[in-house]
């Protein structure tokens, strides 16, 4: 079957409101556990969900952009996600793993390496969620004074996925020969510097990783400007059998925590209906495993029934997934 | 009796690893890394062991091409064994010039986490020019600065593993407290060269500090590691060798207020098996030719000479033309070409006269000089050495690199693991979960319960 409708799960914590690790369906002392997450990938996948996205900073959570806030009552903590992501590859086969990672603060040659290995573990289900980190306080933690803002910050991150984007290419498909008789193990020829000087990065490659299966991993990003593949619109969800229950949840958590955020509150039905419309959405459940099981309990069976989406993963990669090609290598011949 | 520490080394992008072996297999598919760390675990080894390498090796301007070049990034592999393994330790080589180290404490920590305390970091520093230009940082650190960054990031990584009290994650939903108190993770490091500050994001994590491994064999390096370090990489797997480094290395401990113990002595080394000790020096004599082939040979020979030397036969002399004195030209990457600058001229002085009073070609020469096989015999001659090494302490143990991959440690896992079993010196179940406790380590800190 076409599947026009894609789906992506972001993960955070116990879910996107700030009051979701208080609910009795929750291991709140597991949040930093591989068993936590590893769960909920697992159920991601048993709805064959498109990818899930790994949410993360280089700083803990805060409510406010410029600062710790200092709050001891909401989840503080965070694991590497790109670590994470790699630990999840071989427990799972058929939905992409797309950790966040910054390019604020990262270099373009470890990320492009990383990710390239993401996708040779996980037979090309990689993606990478790119965001750039405004926050100046998360910039003290890599030691960086001066950061620019608005634009020039998109343009900064820009300029480190083309980075990354060039060093996958920097190897041509089917560089490894292996010539034992004229003694050569790579095609020299295939392997390519890519002599990148721009305003913040300047790489000279090859990269150290032949290029990954994807050609290149599926970037994603929440906002225009860096470059993306592809850019996501996100949806924060209260799933419940009714439209009064729903609103009485997110009543009964904000009133533990305020959440200041445009939501959806509904039924499975009335979900289906919003993202059919979408057609491509990430939805970030309020409450984990509360409206993750929602979703995949409920939301992508009322969707199959409509015959709007997959009963089993097709096989292929992640970005033929989203109707992308593998992309031809700007260095080749 | 002394127990052995033992560690599986993935085979590395130079010529001690035989790709053109038959049996030889992926260097960046996950099954391979999977299969060396699973056989290590059978056989109840220490830790598991990746090198590191930033840039690929150049020569003469182009990208060496002769041994395996190209490999998966450390930390993305570790974690993704983290999830196939139970026990054994899981090290990354990381250099301090090119990580930053905010990143670098949470992705140990992160692994530490996820393995449930199986990591470690051997800390190394860089100097080559040509990895600088991979990286915003760029160029390179003199000898000096090298020291500071490698002390400065240890340090700050240090504080940042610390910054976590053990009791700091309360996640008691019933009152709603997540936190102990609103600073956890604070941290502030100002140095020469790390000046950071903030808040960590993670928990004291199972090891509280993951194993540190210093690979380094200068008199900064040996200081360096009696103060900081939990393990040595070191080069020295000769009886006679191994013993002057230990005694050196284990004396400098007290004035640091460490015991003996604290420090571990770990060398690199090859090994060759065969049925027989006859039949296993056979097959080294036939790895070694196959891990200096002529065009092999023939790098080696300019990286002393420090210029092309393509019109010359690597069956044939030694060249006549004199090697060009000074820092390498011809491969400036490299730690072999540099290390004969300024005696250029007096080595190949001795490869003349050494190749000609033995009636040796380049090849031949080469493959003499080259050779890095540490162990070669049966299985009881390997075990009966490798047991007497620790007992006499030359060593607390080995890091293994085999030369096949993946499968380059499964003879060793099966036949020498068990001898050294039935010798009493090495474990035949895991006594711990981390790989501290492997190792006989403590944890500097409390960690969490």
């Amino acid at each position: 079957m076409p599947n026009d409708l894609h789906i992506a799960l972001g993960l955070t914590g116990a879910g996107w409101h700030p009051a979701a690790w208080r609910e009795p369906d929750v291991r709140p002392r597991e949040l930093l556990t591989a068993r936590w997450w590893l769960e909920h990938v697992r159920a991601a996948q048993a709805g064959f969900l498109d990818l899930v996205t790994l949410d993360d900073a280089l700083a803990l959570q805060s409510s406010d952009p410029d600062r710790p806030d200092d709050r001891v009552d909401a989840v503080r903590g965070r694991l590497d996600a790109m670590l994470l992501a790699a630990f999840l590859a071989p427990l799972t086969a058929g939905i992409g793993i797309a950790p966040v990672v910054t390019t604020t603060h990262t270099e373009p040659f470890h990320v492009s390496t990383q990710l390239a290995t993401l996708d040779f573990a996980s037979r090309g289900r990689a993606g990478w969620l790119a965001t750039a980190s405004p926050s100046r306080w998360e910039a003290l933690h890599a030691g960086r004074r001066e950061l620019p803002s608005g634009e020039a910050l998109l343009a900064e991150g820009a300029e480190h996925v083309e980075v990354v984007r060039r060093l996958w290419d920097s190897w041509e498909d089917g560089a490894e020969i292996r010539d034992a008789d004229r003694h050569r193990f790579v095609d020299r020829s295939k392997l390519h510097h890519i002599h990148f000087e721009g305003r913040r990065f300047g790489v000279r490659g090859p990269s150290i990783t032949p290029r990954p299966p994807q050609g290149q991993p599926l970037i994603l990003a929440t906002q225009e400007g860096l470059g993306a593949d592809l850019v996501l619109r996100d949806l924060v969800v209260f799933i419940d059998r009714s439209d009064a229950e729903a609103a009485e949840r997110r009543a009964r958590l904000d009133a533990w925590h305020p959440f200041d955020a445009r939501v959806f509150t509904g039924t499975p039905s009335a979900l289906a209906d919003r993202v059919a419309e979408l057609g491509t959405v990430r939805l970030l459940p309020a409450a984990i495993p509360h409206d993750l099981r929602a979703i995949t309990r409920e939301l992508v069976p009322e969707l199959q029934r409509r015959g709007l989406f997959r009963r089993a993963y097709e096989p292929g990669t992640l970005r033929e997934r989203f109707g992308l090609d593998r992309p031809a290598n700007r260095f080749a011949a | 009796m002394r127990q052995i520490h033992l560690a599986a080394h993935f085979p590395g992008v130079n010529n001690t690893t035989v790709w053109s072996d038959p049996a030889s297999g992926s260097h960046i598919e996950l099954e391979s890394f999977v299969h060396l760390a699973q056989t290590a675990e059978r056989a109840k080894f220490d830790f598991f062991f990746l090198a590191e390498g930033l840039s690929l090796r150049e020569h003469a301007n182009r990208v060496h091409d002769l041994d395996v070049v190209g490999r998966p990034e450390s930390f993305t592999i570790l974690a993704a064994l983290a999830a196939v393994t139970e026990r054994i330790g899981l090290a990354a080589t990381l250099t301090a010039t090119y990580h930053e180290p905010y990143e670098l404490a949470r992705a140990l920590a992160t692994l530490d986490h996820l393995s449930g305390g199986r990591a470690a970091w051997n800390l190394v520093t860089s100097t080559d020019a040509l990895t600088g230009r991979n990286f915003s940082r760029g160029g390179y650190l003199d000898y000096d600065d090298r020291y500071v960054r490698g002390r400065e990031l240890l340090e700050s990584a240090t504080q940042l593993w610390h910054s976590w009290e053990p009791d700091d994650l309360v996640a008691d939903a019933a009152t709603g407290t997540f936190l102990a108190r609103p600073d956890a993770g604070a941290f502030r490091y100002a140095g020469r060269q790390v000046d950071i500050e903030g808040r960590f994001t993670l928990p004291r994590s199972p090891q509280g500090r993951p194993v540190v491994i210093q690979a380094g064999d200068s008199d900064a390096g040996r200081e360096f590691a009696a103060e900081h370090a939990d393990g040595i990489f070191t080069r020295h797997g000769s009886m006679a060798a191994g013993q002057a480094f230990y005694a050196d290395v284990k004396g400098r401990l007290a004035r640091y207020g460490r015991s003996p113990d604290e420090l571990l002595i770990l060398p690199g080394v090859t090994f060759v098996l065969g049925d027989t000790d006859a039949e296993a020096a056979e097959r080294a004599e036939h790895v070694r030719r196959e891990q200096v082939s002529g065009p092999t040979a023939m790098v080696f020979l300019e990286q002393l000479w420090n210029r092309e030397l393509a019109e010359y036969d690597p069956d044939g002399p030694l060249p006549d033309v004199d090697p060009i004195e000074g820092e390498s030209i011809i491969a400036p990457g490299s730690i072999p070409a540099r290390s004969y600058t300024g005696r250029r001229q007096a080595v190949a002085d001795e490869w003349r006269a050494e190749a000609e009073a033995d009636g040796l070609s380049i090849r031949e020469l080469m493959v003499r000089k080259a050779a890095r096989q540490t162990f070669v015999g049966s299985p009881e001659t390997i075990a009966a050495q490798l047991h007497e090494h620790v007992q006499e302490r030359a060593c607390d143990g080995f890091i293994l690199v085999p030369h096949i991959t993946p499968g380059g440690m499964d003879d060793f896992a099966d036949r020498v693991v068990p001898l050294l079993q039935e010798r009493g010196s090495f474990r035949t179940e895991y006594d711990g979960t981390t790989l501290r406790e492997h190792l006989g380590l403590a944890s500097p800190w409390p960690v969490a319960g």
